[in-house]
């Protein structure tokens, strides 16, 4: 009998050990830091080929620069960061942020900063002077009533038409197709030839392709307005662009996995055209392991998405400076290296985007990166949509979910209203 | 005192596990459940109580009735393939086949592989491309000759949920052919001797006296089966991601809770997740209880 009692205690007892244990395991942890480096945790989706260089670079110079300083890579994989981002609200909630966190510049950021757990980087801006070297329309579209929270690193565009010029040709099709009436014509010559005239990935592609055609059709002025307070998204304009969208959309193939199948299709030349962002130039170019190592010019062509000439529609990975920071003044040597001349020319290369800055080293970008890097010194500006730039993350979501639907019964009235009512609810 | 002795070193055994899912299961259920009536629809704020408010709202939206729906199908598709495909299994496997053990074996298998990776082989398997741009299924019907049976899969805008439901009966029918099996032999060898004698064909012999000694196997098959697939999340993130073509309720909440940072819509969106399992599983608890009861008292 009194065995058994003591063999019930000392479970019992056994395991409410074990439970507090579980809670206290944290604290033990970081208290058995040796170093007498101070540790500068830098979170980031950066784990792909290219990307995962860029950083390494990057990392290369913070440490040349801040001997003191250990850096600390936290990065969380999975393509636009996704889960990282899971991962990230919740030790933002928790209180434990990393000392710095990527995030797409501009409106991606907002929860971010309405839960004030980013600081402004205004005193960075003006010390270092980037407001002279990031060009003024960036600085205005990624301003939060005049504060800015985040140094972009890089800068991608967003509306990028990919094609493939000998299915083109074969098509009859002689010049790249400018506007969207051209597109439309060039689409309806490339399927009498029975290929897909336009190649789609899953859900999220559709919404990239959309935010070129509304660009396209609704002109730069029209589309930087919609993110304003007097935007008009059930006007007639937005009638006829989403009814551009439904007519190109009409020429798209069955969808493929992702954005990289679809672009394969047209490398291969199964498809004449696909719209998507310029990582894809590094997946066309690159050698056989990361890409498919295609010719440029020859294999593969590229123009901005009809309708959309002269304008750079952007979105940019950046880094910001969260509240209550273990290290603040590591996550602002790292933010001096990010925002550095050096650093952007030593990560953008290799990632396979240009440099936020204006004053950028030329010789370092070729082929299409050259040509990005000169139109987004020239061009008017825009910002993406599914990137990130012009609206919030829920703002995001309903106009994915209003795409998604539409996909099923492609009901033109009825993504123009889901998507005004979007602009209703959610816009800023 | 002694009747203390006789209680009390049995309950502290079990008082961890108590305390354990008390918090961990019911307080968590609780705290859902709050959250979802309130109207913290975004991280800062607090949240005042807004009673069934976002309960009755969340209909409103499109999208919400689009997962339920491919969730009912999905279910529907499931549960009825997989105990169709099970009880066929486990019939021929019952008949004395030679290499039972091998067969058994094969067919349980699939139930070793997580739903995440039966998604990511299933995916490539369904992938939609047609004609010259076939793979997986559709590329061996192109090379079979079988052209006019490629489609969309799971893409496709009103059966896509049906063909979802294809790697969930693949990876399931398994289990429910070892649910009947074990079934099937428990039912003794004189109840069909004697139904044979009485002059039943082997058709009846399972219409009359198999089939109806099965139905708590059934039962538990279908209990077990259902509330899988009614918080199913996995398999579809697997194999489309967080497409409104395969949306249902479980990545629905996912997306609020993390895309939309709605935290109310996501604990509605679980509620409602709850509500439907505890629909199967309730009424079964209460049977078996019921049926454990009688049991003794007999």
């Amino acid at each position: 009998m009194r065995r058994r009692w003591r063999a019930a205690v000392a479970v019992t007892v056994a395991s409410l050990l074990a439970l507090t244990a579980c809670g206290g395991g944290d604290g033990a942890g970081q208290g058995s830091q040796t170093s007498d480096k101070k540790k500068v945790e830098v979170f980031s989706w950066w784990t792909g080929p290219g990307e995962v260089d860029g950083l390494k670079a990057m990392r290369a110079i913070f440490e040349k620069r801040n001997p003191s300083l250990e850096f600390f890579d936290a990065a969380v994989a999975g393509g636009s960061g996704d889960k990282a981002r899971a991962l990230l609200t919740t030790k933002l909630q928790a209180g434990t942020p990393p000392d710095t966190f990527q995030g797409h510049a501009g409106a991606e950021l907002q929860g971010y900063v309405k839960a004030g757990q980013l600081e402004p980087v205004n005193f960075l801006y003006d010390e270092l002077k980037l407001k002279d070297v990031f060009p003024g329309q960036l600085i205005d579209q990624i301003s939060v009533q005049g504060n800015v929270y985040s140094v972009p690193v890089n800068i991608h565009r967003s509306n990028v038409m990919w094609f493939n010029p000998a299915l083109l040709k074969k098509a009859g099709v002689t010049e790249v197709p400018a506007t969207i009436d051209e597109f439309v014509t060039a689409l309806e010559k490339v399927k009498q030839t029975g290929k897909v005239p336009l190649a789609i990935g899953s859900e999220w592609t559709m919404v990239h392709l959309l935010e070129s055609v509304l660009l396209g059709s609704l002109g730069t002025d029209a589309y930087n307005g919609l993110w304003t307070a007097n935007a008009d998204w059930s006007g007639p304009a937005m009638t006829k662009a989403l009814n551009d969208y439904k007519t190109i959309l009409s020429y798209a193939g069955e969808p493929a996995e992702d954005w990289q199948p679809a672009a394969k299709q047209v490398a291969d030349g199964g498809a004449a055209f696909t719209i998507m962002g310029d990582w894809a130039y590094g997946y066309f170019h690159n050698p056989p392991d990361g890409g498919l190592g295609k010719k440029s010019k020859v294999d593969f062509d590229w123009a901005p998405s009809p309708g959309t000439g002269g304008t750079f529609m952007w979105l940019s990975d950046s880094f910001t400076l969260p509240k209550g920071a273990p290290n603040r003044d590591g996550a602002v040597a790292w933010l001096k290296v990010a925002a550095s001349k050096e650093g952007q020319d030593a990560f953008n290369p290799k990632k396979g985007s240009i440099p936020a800055r204006k004053d950028a080293d030329t010789s370092l970008y070729t082929d299409y990166l050259a040509e990005a890097l000169k139109d987004w010194n020239t061009d008017r500006l825009a910002g993406s949509i599914q990137h990130g730039v012009t609206v919030n993350d829920a703002w995001r979501v309903k106009i994915n979910e209003a795409v998604g639907v539409f996909h099923t019964d492609r009901d033109v009235a009825a993504l123009q209203a889901s998507l005004a009512e979007a602009a209703k609810s959610s816009g800023q | 005192m002694t009747r203390v002795r006789r209680w009390l070193p049995g309950l502290l055994l079990v008082t961890p596990s108590i305390v354990v899912i008390g918090v961990f299961v019911y307080g968590m259920l609780g705290w859902n459940l709050r959250l979802a009536m309130t109207d913290r629809h975004d991280e800062i704020s607090e949240g005042r109580f807004v009673g069934l408010e976002n309960f009755v709202t969340l209909w409103d939206e499109k999208r919400w009735g689009i997962s339920v729906h491919h969730a009912i199908v999905f279910t529907a598709v499931f549960v009825l393939g997989a105990l169709a495909l099970g009880w066929l299994l486990a019939f021929l496997m019952e008949k004395g086949i030679r290499g039972e053990g091998t067969f058994r074996a094969v067919y349980l298998f699939p139930m070793a592989v997580s739903f995440v990776a039966t998604g990511v082989v299933w995916r490539w398997l369904m992938n939609s491309g047609q004609g010259e741009r076939a793979v997986g299924l559709n590329r061996l019907f192109g090379m079979l000759g079988l052209d006019s049976l490629q489609w969309e899969w799971f893409r496709n805008p009103d059966w896509g949920m049906a063909a979802m439901a294809i790697p969930a009966i693949w990876q399931m029918s398994g289990y429910v052919m070892a649910l009947f099996l074990a079934g099937f032999r428990g039912v003794p060898e004189d109840l069909r001797e004697a139904a044979r004698v009485d002059g039943c064909t082997e058709w009846q012999v399972y219409r009359h006296v198999v089939l109806p000694l099965l139905r708590p196997v059934t039962l538990s098959a279908l209990i077990i089966l259902g509330h899988i697939s009614l918080k199913v999340f996995d398999l579809i993130v697997a194999v489309s991601g967080k497409q409104i073509i395969t949306d249902v309720p479980a990545v629905f909440m996912w997306v609020a809770v993390f895309d939309s940072h709605d935290p109310a819509k996501g604990a509605t969106i679980a509620s409602y997740i709850v509500l439907a399992v505890s629909v199967f599983v309730v009424p079964y608890l209460v049977w078996t209880l019921r049926r454990e009861r009688g049991e003794k008292r007999s």
